[in-house]
């Protein structure tokens, strides 16, 4: 009897598994094609990275990502008031692109080979690179050698810190830190301001925000040592949307925009706008 | 969508994921012992014959009873550790696990002393009156006669306790220590939040709580004091 209770809680169970699977496999054929005929999208952005995209207590969204987002959505047709926002965490991004749940993400979401089978991805509309902040009053730390015996923070859902611990940077090189662990990126500048840990390091971006927040207290330090392909990411396989989204970019360089965007957003933190050109495409897949 | 029916992260960072149910045995074990002590402390406190000793011992459950887990780590974190500087170790690893450990067994002291103080009120009071009668002091009392039965009849309830205790260790990031939700949290971040890995690491804390529960019910059965 117990036995059979035990294996109709596995069937339900399964049956519970199967039924998840299921939804998400309907939905229209492609992105562009729901934008042509609907005039509406859903983009996933951040919702708690200053500066990227950031959610407003009166409910709106700003940020460099959220105005390229909004160009693009332009390029493809569909006005502002035609995008419904949805945030995009680290955690939920392939889910969201896979279930159809939302049309394209923009959400600092870096091209990498991990996840191309997941997801198609266009761009790169941006190239970011990783830098690290520390105490202005610091002068030991100037380069990715002089991280060696320091103690970094490790954020938890990103991969920032793998970067200098496990040496997937430019120059290939494993630097032996002590890591600090923690469960967002604000956590870490409070530590590091009481003297908790001797760097904070991720996309120079992100930093930037930062330090234009806490004023003279922090420096970026100015040394990059990754290239992060900021892409825009779309269903596994919507080559169409893919071909259109990079159009958009090669506009947005060619008639300046991303430029006054970038300007817009990070004004006076330190970062400057060096790019020339649209970055190497990666192409659809 | 097979791409999120795949349990292959679970198999390739399953050293990872060991590690990191291993750190939340490590926290879960001594701050047990840790809040069983100070719950013992602070029931003793409570029921105590002195005033002063009683309110100290109930604003004390009061507070950390009615305070947010995630608010007292991030005390002892953020607060006492970074920015008061009280570091208890130059190694920032074991600096914040103790912290970590402060901060989940001052807040389970709370409830063990509450589960105690039950436990007290089943000893018939006869027993301490007769204890008191053959001339044993307050201390006597509560080591000798009362204690060793109002342990013996919470068992459960501890066992219960030290269930919550253990899923409460998932929050412990906000006070810098790493563990098996951490890890979790990772994984989605390099592969995607998907149903196998959630799947895996509900298994993993079930593979900890369920013999945790099945335990203490057992124990309980066996050493209840028959009356």
């Amino acid at each position: 009897m117990r036995l059979r209770q035990f294996g109709a809680a596995l069937l339900s169970a399964a049956t519970l598994v199967g039924g998840l699977a299921a939804c998400g496999s309907s939905g229209p054929s492609s992105a562009l094609a729901k934008a042509k005929d609907e005039k509406k999208l859903t983009i996933g952005v951040k919702y708690d990275q200053p500066g990227m995209g950031l959610k407003k207590p009166d409910g709106t969204v700003e940020g460099f990502d959220v105005d390229v987002a909004k160009y693009i959505a332009k390029e493809l047709g569909v006005p502002e008031s035609g995008i419904t926002w949805k945030e995009a965490r680290s955690a939920n991004r392939e889910t969201f692109l896979a279930q159809g749940q939302v049309d394209l993400i923009v959400a600092t979401y870096s091209i990498t080979e991990a996840r191309k089978p997941k997801v198609t991805f266009a761009g790169p509309f941006y190239l970011a690179h990783q830098d690290t902040l520390v105490r202005a009053d610091d002068t030991s730390i100037t380069s990715l050698d002089s991280l060696k015996g320091k103690r970094i923070c490790q954020v938890t859902g990103s991969n920032s810190w793998k970067n200098i611990a496990e040496g997937t940077n430019k120059e290939s090189k494993k630097v032996d830190v002590t890591l600090v662990p923690a469960g967002a990126y604000d956590e870490c500048i409070t530590k590091l301001k009481g003297n908790a840990l001797d760097a904070v390091t991720t996309d120079d971006m992100i930093l930037a925000g930062y330090a234009k927040r806490e004023g003279s207290a922090l420096k970026v330090t100015g040394a990059p040592f990754t290239d992060e392909k900021y892409g825009v990411g779309l269903k596994k396989g919507d080559k169409e949307t893919c071909e259109a989204v990079n159009k958009a970019i090669t506009k947005m360089y060619q008639d300046g925009t991303i430029k006054q965007l970038f300007e817009k957003h990070f004004s006076g933190t330190g970062l400057n706008f060096t790019a020339t050109g649209a970055p190497p495409a990666e192409g659809c897949s | 969508m097979e791409s999120l029916l795949d349990f292959g992260p679970l198999v390739q960072e399953f050293a990872t994921i060991l590690a990191g149910f291993w750190s939340t045995i490590r926290l879960t074990v001594m701050s047990a012992v840790l809040a069983l002590v100070l719950g013992t402390v602070l029931v003793a406190m409570r029921v105590s014959p002195t005033p002063v000793l009683r309110s100290v011992g109930t604003f004390y459950v009061n507070i950390l009873r009615n305070t947010p887990l995630t608010l007292v780590l991030l005390l002892c974190a953020l607060g006492l550790s970074d920015t008061l500087q009280l570091t208890l170790s130059r190694d920032p690893g074991i600096n914040y696990y103790w912290w970590a450990i402060a901060g989940l067994s001052a807040y389970t002291a709370a409830f063990v002393c509450e589960a105690l103080r039950a436990g007290i009120n089943t000893v018939p009071v006869g027993q301490a009156e007769a204890a008191r009668a053959i001339g044993l002091t307050f201390t006597q009392s509560l080591r000798l006669i009362v204690l060793p039965q109002a342990f013996r009849s919470v068992i459960a309830p501890l066992g219960s306790i030290l269930i919550a205790l253990t899923k409460n260790t998932t929050i412990v990031i906000v006070a810098g220590y790493i563990e098996a939700s951490a890890v979790m949290k990772q994984m989605f971040d390099d592969y995607g939040g998907t149903l196998p890995i959630f799947l895996g690491f509900a298994a993993g804390y079930m593979v900890l709580t369920l013999p945790t529960g099945f335990f203490f019910g057992w124990l309980a059965r066996r050493l209840a004091v028959v009356r």
